[in-house]
C-alpha cells in the first residue's frame, strides 16, 4: 500500500525471509546457545585429564580449541550476518510489519542488542584467549568460567527473542496494551523456552559429534572418548528435548485456539500438526541412536555417520519454525495485521471504495472497462503478492488449477464469486481488500497469467508508478481546497 | 498551511513525488531521543566499519609490499589479526542505528530498500563471503608461505567485495532523503548514479584511512604489545609515524572532498543551521592536524605527546560531521514529512467515515423481516457460494445433489458442513465449517432444500 513493493517471482517473497530466518536459528541455536557450554564441558574435562605436572590435556585441549574454532568462525560470520539478514529481508517483504513491530518492540529490541553486544564481546575474549590461557592453571580455570558465562549470556538472549516471537503471537495484546511482559506471559512463552533450550544443546551435540569425529583420528582413544563423552551429552539432553517438545506441541492448539479458533481448525493445519509428531520422534530418536551406539560402541562412529542425525534436527527445527509460522495466518501481527500487510480495522474501506483508491503505488485508481488487466496487476501487487507468485513457488495460477482440480483453463466468472468469500472456507487467507469490480479485474488478471505464462517484476527492477491522487501535487491541491471552502465559510 | 506551500514549491517537478501514509503507531520514544540514539550509534558502528575497510586496504598494501621486503609481511599479518575482530564489532553495533532508522523513517528507508531491493539483500551473502575469506587469509599464512599470489589474491578478493559495501549503503541513505526521484529510479544502478553518492563514497574511504592511521598508532603503541618479537624490523617509531602521515595525509584529502560533497548536494536540504555545524566539525579538525603534523617533526620520543588530544578533537569532528548528516537530513524531509502526517490523518478519518456507514447498513439489514429461508440464502451466499451453484457443478457438487441426498436428514447435513469428508476422487476436500453458528446452520440448511428440481 505505501510502500514498494520489492517481488521474487520465482523464489516467492516468503521464502527468502523463511531461508535466511532458518539458517539463523539452526546457527544460533547449534553453535551458540547449545554449544559454547558444551565446549565448555568438554574444556573443563581437559583439565580432569592432565598429568599432574600439567595445566591440561594439552592435545585434548588441542581438539577442543578446534570444534570451538568452527563455531567462532561460522557464528561471527554466517550467523551475525543472517541475524542482520533477518532484518534486512523483513524490510524488503514485509515493510509494514517489521515497521510496526519495531515501534512497539524497540526497546525489547534494543536490550537484546546490549546483551547481543555482550555476547559477542565474550566469545570473541573467550576464543581469542584461549591459547593464552594455557599458560597457567589460573588462568585455565578463569578461562573455563569465562566459557560459562558465556554460556548464560547467550541463553539470555534466547530468552528475550523467545517472549518477542511469543507477544507476535498472542493477538489480544498487541491492540489494548503493547508491552513486552505480555511475551513472557504468553501461554505459549514456557514452553517453548523449554524446547528450544534443549533443543539447542542437543543440536549442539550431534554437531559437536561430527566435528569431534572429523578432527580426530580413527582407532586413537581421544577420538573414543570424545565421541563417548559428546553421546552422554546427547542422551543427558534427549529427554528434556522430548519433553519440551511434546509440552509445546500440546500447547500450540490450546495456545493458539485462545486467539485464533480459524487457523487452527483447518485442514491444512491438521496435516502440519500431524507431520510435526513424526518430526519429533524422528529428530530425538535418531540423535539418541547415535548417541548410544557412540557411549557403546563408540570405536564404530566415523564421520559420515553422522551427517544423517545433524541434518535430521535441523529438519526439525526447521519443521517447528514453519508451523510457529503457519499459526499466525491469516495474520502476520494478530488480529492487527493480516499476512498482505493490510490492517484489519482498514478492510471495510477498502470493501468499500476499492483497494486502488487508496493505495499510494498503482499505476490506476479504479477499475474502468479498458483497464481491468492492468487494475488486475496492482491488485494482485497490493493485496497478494506477499505470499503468492505469478509462476513460482506457491504460485496464485497453481492454487487455482489445484482447487479447481484440473489443468483446464481457470474460469474468471467462478473466481470472481470465489474470491471475495474464500476467507470463509480458508481460513489461513485473510479477506479480500478490494470491491467487486476489483475482484473480476483480479480474476481477469490470474486467467491471464495462466494464458501467458508471464512472470511478475517487482520495484527492484520495474520502478513504481503512483496513484495521481498521492503525488505531492494532487495532495497540496486537496488541501487549498478544503482550506480555500472553509475560508468562503 | 500557506507556509507548506511555499515550502514545497520546491518539490514540485513533472515527475510525480509520492505522498504515502505512515503507520499508524506512535514513536517508541520522543524524536530528539531517538535521532540522538540514531546518530551515536551509527557513529559507533562507522568507527568499526572504517577500521574493518582501512585496516583490510593497509593489510593488502602492505603484504604486496611484503613480496619484497619481508618485514611488511609480519606487519601484514599484524593488521590482518584486528580485522576479524573490529568486523565483529561492526556488525553487532549496526544492529542499534538500523532500529533507530527504521523506526525513525520507516516510509522513507524501506522505500529506498524496496527500490534498490535486490543489491540491498545482496549485502548479507556479499558481507558473509568477506568475513569468511578475510579469516581464510587470517588462518592459512603458513599454507600459502610459498604461494603468496593465492594468499593475496584471497585478501583481495575480500577487498573488493567490502569496498563495494559501501556503496549499497550510501545508494539507500541517499535515495530515501529524495522521494521526488522514487518514480523515476529503476533499480540500484540507476539509484547510485543519483548526484552525491559517489563524493560520499570518497569521504567515506579517506575518513577509513585517518581512522585506522590513527588506530594503529594507538594499538602498536600499546606497552604490552610485544612489538620487537612481533615486528622485527621495524621501530615503534616507524609505525607511529606512518600512522600519523597517513592521518594527516587522508585528513588533509578529507578537506579538499568535504567541500565537493557539500556542493552536489541537493539545495533542498540545506540550511544555515546545517553550515554551522559542518564548519564548526572542520574548526576541531585543523587544531588536530596542526597537532599531527607538529608530531611528525618532534623528536622520535615526542611523537605521541598530543595523541590523545589528536584523538579528542577528531572525535569531536566525527561527531560534529555525524550531526552535520542527520540535520540535512531532517531539513531535506521536513516538508514531505508533513504532507505524510495529512494524508495519514486523512485517511484515519475516511475509515471512522466507512466503519459508521458499514454499522449503519449492518443494522438496516438486520431490521428487516426475512424468513428462514431468506436468511438462510444469505448464510449460503457468504460461506457456500464460491463453490456451490445451484444447478451446475462449480467447485463442488450443486446444490440439487445435496438435497437429493439430505432431503429426509438435516442433521446429516448440518454435521458434514461443520466437518466434511472427501467422497468425490475427482473434487477436492471441502473445508469444515465449524465456525457457523447454530442458528445460522439452520438457515441455511432450510434455504437449501428449498432448491428442488
Amino acid at each position: 500500500m505505501d510502500f514498494p513493493m520489492f517481488h521474487l517471482d520465482w523464489l516467492n517473497n516468503r521464502m527468502l525471509i523463511a531461508g535466511i530466518a532458518t539458517l539463523h536459528v539452526i546457527i544460533n541455536h547449534g553453535l551458540a546457545v547449545g554449544f559454547i557450554p558444551l565446549v565448555t564441558w568438554l574444556e573443563q574435562k581437559g583439565l580432569r585429564r592432565s598429568g599432574t605436572n600439567q595445566i591440561t590435556d594439552l592435545e585434548w585441549d588441542e581438539k577442543v580449541y578446534k570444534m570451538m574454532k568452527v563455531a567462532f568462525i561460522i557464528t561471527t560470520t554466517i550467523g551475525a550476518m543472517t541475524g542482520v539478514g533477518i532484518w534486512f529481508s523483513a524490510s524488503l517483504i514485509s515493510p509494514s510489519s517489521i515497521g510496526s513491530l519495531i515501534r512497539v518492540f524497540y526497546w525489547a529490541w534494543f536490550t537484546e542488542w546490549i546483551v547481543f553486544v555482550t555476547e559477542v564481546i565474550l566469545i570473541m575474549i573467550y576464543f581469542l584467549s584461549w591459547k593464552k590461557s594455557n599458560s597457567s592453571l589460573r588462568a585455565k580455570i578463569r578461562h573455563i568460567r569465562f566459557g560459562w558465562f558465556l554460556a548464560i549470556a547467550s541463553w539470555i538472549t534466547m530468552t528475550i527473542i523467545v517472549a518477542i516471537l511469543g507477544f507476535m503471537m498472542d493477538p489480544g495484546n498487541w491492540n489494548s496494551n503493547p508491552n513486552l511482559i505480555n511475551g513472557f506471559t504468553n501461554p505459549l512463552y514456557l514452553p517453548q523456552l523449554a524446547f528450544r533450550t534443549p533443543m539447542a544443546m542437543l543440536m549442539a551435540g550431534v554437531f559437536g559429534l561430527l566435528l569431534a569425529t572429523i578432527f580426530t583420528k580413527y582407532g586413537t582413544k581421544i577420538r573414543q572418548d570424545a565421541v563417548k563423552s559428546i553421546s552422554k551429552w546427547i542422551i543427558l539432553w534427549a529427554p528434556f528435548t522430548l519433553f519440551g517438545a511434546v509440552w509445546y506441541y500440546k500447547a500450540i492448539p490450546e495456545g493458539m485456539t485462545a486467539n485464533m479458533s480459524t487457523a487452527v481448525g483447518t485442514m491444512d493445519f491438521a496435516q502440519y500438526y500431524g507431520l510435526l509428531k513424526y518430526f519429533i520422534i524422528g529428530g530425538v530418536s535418531l540423535s539418541v541412536v547415535i548417541a548410544v551406539i557412540g557411549l557403546f560402541k563408540a570405536k564404530v562412529i566415523r564421520p559420515y555417520m553422522v551427517v544423517l542425525p545433524v541434518v535430521f534436527a535441523f529438519a526439525f527445527l526447521g519443521f517447528f519454525e514453519r508451523v510457529r509460522e503457519f499459526v499466525r495466518k491469516p495474520y502476520v501481527i494478530g488480529q492487527y495485521m493480516y499476512s498482505n500487510l493490510l490492517l484489519e480495522e482498514d478492510m471495510v474501506v477498502y470493501q468499500q471504495d476499492g483497494i486502488l483508491k487508496h493505495a499510494t503505488y498503482t499505476s490506476v485508481n479504479e477499475v474502468t472497462d479498458d483497464n481491468k488487466l492492468e487494475a488486475g496487476k496492482n491488485i494482485f501487487m497490493l493485496a497478494c503478492s506477499r505470499c503468492h507468485t505469478g509462476q513460482g513457488v506457491n504460485s496464485v495460477v497453481d492454487v487455482f488449477e489445484r482447487m479447481y482440480n484440473n489443468g483446464q483453463p481457470l474460469h474468471v466468472d467462478m473466481m470472481t464469486a470465489y474470491i471475495p468469500n474464500m476467507h470463509f472456507g480458508r481460513n489461513y487467507m485473510p479477506p479480500f481488500p478490494g470491491n467487486e469490480a476489483e475482484a473480476e479485474a483480479l480474476a481477469i488478471y490470474i486467467r491471464h497469467l495462466q494464458d501467458s505464462g508471464e512472470s511478475i517484476e517487482g520495484v527492484q527492477t520495474e520502478g513504481v508508478m503512483i496513484n495521481s491522487d498521492y503525488t505531492v501535487k494532487a495532495v497540496i491541491n486537496k488541501q487549498n481546497k478544503t482550506n480555500d471552502n472553509e475560508d468562503d465559510k | 498551511m500557506k507556509m507548506i506551500n511555499s515550502l514545497l514549491i520546491s518539490l514540485q517537478t513533472n515527475i510525480p513525488t509520492p505522498v504515502p501514509k505512515d503507520l499508524p503507531l506512535p514513536l517508541p520514544l520522543p524524536e530528539w531521543l531517538l535521532i540522538i540514539i540514531l546518530v551515536i550509534s551509527f557513529l559507533a558502528h562507522l568507527v568499526f566499519v572504517n577500521l574493518m575497510l582501512g585496516g583490510t586496504l593497509l593489510t593488502l598494501w602492505s603484504q604486496i609490499k611484503g613480496l619484497k621486503d619481508k618485514k611488511y609481511d609480519l606487519l601484514a599479518k599484524e593488521i590482518a589479526s584486528t580485522i576479524t575482530v573490529n568486523k565483529s564489532i561492526a556488525v553487532v553495533l549496526g544492529v542499534a542505528p538500523l532500529l533507530s532508522i527504521n523506526v525513525l523513517y520507516t516510509v522513507y528507508f524501506y522505500s529506498a530498500n524496496a527500490l534498490t531491493g535486490l543489491v540491498w539483500i545482496a549485502v548479507i551473502p556479499l558481507v558473509t563471503i568477506a568475513f569468511l575469506l578475510t579469516y581464510l587469509h587470517k588462518y592459512t599464512w603458513k599454507v600459502f608461505e610459498n604461494n603468496k599470489a593465492v594468499h593475496i589474491s584471497i585478501l583481495g578478493l575480500a577487498t573488493v567485495i567490502l569496498l563495494f559495501i559501501p556503496f549499497i549503503f550510501l545508494t539507500n541513505i541517499n535515495l530515501m532523503m529524495f522521494p521526488e526521484k522514487w518514480a523515476v529510479v529503476k533499480g540500484f544502478f540507476n539509484a547510485m548514479m543519483l548526484p552525491n553518492v559517489f563524493p560520499r563514497y570518497f569521504h567515506f574511504l579517506f575518513a577509513s584511512l585517518a581512522v585506522t592511521g590513527l588506530f594503529l598508532f594507538w594499538y602498536m603503541s600499546r606497552k604490552n604489545y610485544e612489538f620487537e618479537n612481533l615486528l622485527p624490523g621495524f621501530t615503534r617509531y616507524d609505525i607511529q609515524r606512518k600512522g600519523y602521515s597517513l592521518a594527516l595525509i587522508a585528513s588533509i584529502c578529507q578537506m579538499l572532498i568535504g567541500p565537493i560533497v557539500l556542493l552536489t548536494l541537493p539545495s533542498k536540504g540545506m540550511g544555515w543551521n546545517l553550515i554551522l555545524i559542518i564548519f564548526t566539525g572542520v574548526a576541531m579538525a585543523i587544531p588536530a592536524m596542526w597537532m599531527m603534523w607538529k608530531g611528525l617533526q618532534a623528536s622520535r620520543e615526542n611523537i605521541g605527546k598530543n595523541f590523545y588530544k589528536v584523538v579528542i578533537l577528531m572525535s569531536i569532528t566525527v561527531v560534529f560531521m555525524g550531526s552535520g548528516r542527520q540535520i540535512y537530513r531532517a531539513n531535506a524531509l521536513e516538508p514531505h514529512q508533513k504532507l505524510v502526517k495529512l494524508r495519514t490523518e486523512e485517511f484515519e478519518q475516511t475509515r471512522k467515515i466507512a466503519i459508521e456507514n458499514s454499522k449503519n447498513q449492518i443494522s438496516d439489514e438486520n431490521n428487516t423481516d426475512m424468513s428462514l429461508a431468506e436468511k438462510g440464502k444469505k448464510v449460503f451466499n457468504q460461506y457456500c457460494a464460491a463453490c456451490h451453484k445451484p444447478k451446475d457443478r462449480l467447485v463442488g457438487p450443486p446444490v440439487t445433489e445435496m438435497v437429493a441426498i439430505y432431503k429426509d436428514d438435516v442433521e446429516a447435513m448440518k454435521k458434514w458442513i461443520k466437518n466434511p469428508g472427501k467422497k468425490r476422487a475427482d473434487m477436492t476436500q471441502m473445508p469444515g465449517f465449524p465456525q457457523i453458528p447454530d442458528d445460522q446452520l439452520n438457515e441455511l440448511t432450510e434455504y437449501i432444500l428449498t432448491i428442488n428440481n
